[in-house]
């Protein structure tokens, strides 16, 4: 199996918005890859009889009805945000759509 | 040389829920910023989503509405990215196990039928909304989250559409369906409508696709058809010139009219999708698919077929009745006022569907309510007033939103039906014009009409026409 690059891990942490020193890439790098080891040796599990997993739990169809509840006062939103302006939460100017 | 488009479209709708699709906020449009939001849409840690019933159940109504497999079991994944509409910084939908597949959707082209594929039908939250102040000195945007966490339901079609007119009577066939079948307002001008559109060019006869390009930031059909229209004369342009068409998206400009490519580093998608953990999977089982369709809502073509029976209306009346939804309720609401069912079609398929075409109007948006224009038919047929005065009543209601007998009492329209008093003016007009009365006399029946028309003239079309022509005909016997 291919081994995690720092390169990948540079990007993985782009991705994320995460900022590391060079240091801290060679480190994460080593990590993965040891956990990537670890996943790789479950590999050797024969699972052919398991159907594929998506939760731990034996659950399905955890559904509401659609009832309005009171959402929150203005003022309790935007507590958190750093700036806020007239009811909206303001942030660094963005130009262009994603 | 000559290219043949191929076109594929993404379809992003507002299911007409009351609560959002994970929390109970409620969905109303157009109310002040951030009073529509809760812990759960706004992305505070540690809150669980809850996926809403009705969502779910609109979801799996449009999915076998185009004829679409259901998956019994169905999961939510997130699609992460970075964006300030986004709070949570993924976007809970679905990637690896959509809610519905293999679907197919069939429109009318030049009186051709024909099949454009479905390839998926899924379930999604919708992000919120960025303001950015026109002041070009501005450093920020402004974030409105009440949009964040609507249901929004994408239908992904197969490249099947072939030049503009094709794509066009999809969306609008498509439109009507979701009209239809009461899943979306589909009101384009508040976002509950929107298109992404994918179209490559290939030179006529080849088999092999040319390379796509995705136009997002579509608002509306009419955009998505400029969109499309100008991507095609680009492309062409390129290839015209010896050159390639790169895979990319492009940004529609609505101000500019043209589209633009994003830069590239916005272009690197990598949402890193992943089983939402939050969300437990769905199961629907075909019991419940079965109870879903058993509830559809009556749909065009057997509303078409029981308009004309239960009606007795000629074919093309239920045609253009039932051409949408909206308009078929309007029909039906004036017959529960009045139920004349031919004299009420009349009226809806010249006046009130000219007036709705002129004004860019929804029936729903328009001033004659069907109890105003049921009303006013009801008044014709009892002699109140002329069919000629119905329509400057008609006009009336149409500027002023008045109820018909307001605007007859105000204007002194109702129909003179007093024989005594029709006779004194019939009388006058018989003695004013000699001529005409000597033609008729002398055999020529036509005359009869410049003689009502004078009577009319008088009472300025108060006169009940009837009784002015047996009148008429009395004293120039």
């Amino acid at each position: 199996m291919a081994k995690i690059s720092e390169d990948d891990v540079r990007h993985v942490a782009l991705l994320s918005r995460l900022y590391f020193t060079d240091e801290e890439i060679r480190q994460f790098t080593k990590d993965l890859n040891s956990i990537f080891s670890y996943v790789e040796k479950l590999r050797e599990l024969d699972t052919e009889a398991v159907e594929p997993t998506s939760h731990s739990l034996k659950l399905s169809n955890v559904i509401r009805e659609d009832i309005i509840t009171s959402p929150l006062p203005v003022d309790e939103a935007l507590a958190n945000a750093p700036e806020a302006e007239t009811g909206y939460f303001r942030v660094p100017k963005i130009i262009q759509e994603y | 040389m000559t290219y043949e488009s191929v076109i594929g479209l993404e379809v992003h709708t507002e299911l007409a829920t009351a609560s959002k699709v994970f929390c109970g906020c409620p969905t109303t449009f157009g109310v002040p910023p951030n009073t529509q939001v809760c812990p759960i849409c706004i992305g505070m840690p540690g809150v669980l989503p809850v996926l809403n019933k009705k969502a779910l159940e609109y979801s799996i109504r449009t999915a076998l509405t185009l004829n679409c497999d259901i998956n019994e079991v169905t999961l939510f994944d997130r699609k992460n990215y970075y964006y300030p509409d986004l709070p949570k910084n993924y976007q809970i939908s679905q990637n690896y196990r959509y809610l519905g597949v293999n679907g197919l959707l069939e429109i009318v082209v030049d009186g051709r039928s024909k099949r454009v594929g479905i390839n998926n039908v899924h379930l999604e939250e919708d992000a919120g909304k960025l303001l950015h102040p026109s002041t070009a000195s501005a450093d920020y945007s402004l974030v409105d989250l009440n949009r964040t966490g609507l249901p929004l339901l994408e239908i992904v079609t197969e490249p099947d559409m072939r030049g503009i007119k094709e794509a066009q009577i999809f969306m609008m066939t498509l439109k009507n369906l979701l009209q239809y079948i009461e899943v979306s307002d589909c009101k384009m001008e508040e976002g509950s409508l929107r298109f992404e559109v994918n179209v490559s060019l290939r030179p006529q006869g080849q088999q092999a696709y040319g390379t796509k390009v995705e136009i997002k930031n579509l608002n509306s059909i009419k955009t998505a058809l400029k969109a499309i229209e100008y991507e095609m004369r680009r492309q062409s342009r390129v290839l015209d010139e010896g050159n390639q068409v790169i895979q990319e998206t492009r940004l529609w400009d609505d101000v500019e009219m043209v589209t633009r490519a994003m830069r590239s580093k916005e272009r690197a998608h990598d949402y890193r999708y992943f089983p939402e953990p939050d969300l437990v999977e769905v199961r629907i089982s075909k019991e419940w698919q079965e109870e879903i369709r058993r509830h559809l809502p009556e749909l065009q073509d057997a509303k078409k077929r029981r308009f004309i029976e239960q009606y007795d209306l000629p074919e093309y009346d239920a045609q253009v009745l039932t051409s949408s939804k909206a308009l078929a309720n309007y029909y039906e609401e004036c017959l529960r006022v009045y139920n004349v069912p031919k004299a009420i079609s009349n009226w809806i398929m010249t006046e009130v569907l000219r007036e709705l075409n002129e004004r860019e109007l929804e029936p729903d948006e328009f001033s004659v309510t069907p109890v105003h224009l049921a009303s006013m038919v009801k008044m014709i047929d009892s002699g109140t007033i002329s069919g000629k005065i119905g329509k400057t009543v008609f006009a009336e209601m149409v500027e002023t939103g008045k109820m018909p007998d307001l605007i007859v009492q105000e204007k002194g329209l109702v129909q003179i039906s007093d024989e005594k008093e029709l006779a004194g003016i019939v009388a006058k007009v018989v003695a004013e014009n000699p001529g005409p009365v000597s033609e008729f006399k002398k055999g020529r029946q036509k005359a009869i009409g410049f003689l009502v028309g004078q009577v009319m003239k008088l009472t300025k079309g108060k006169a009940n026409p009837q009784l002015v022509n047996s009148l008429l005909r009395e004293q120039l016997k």
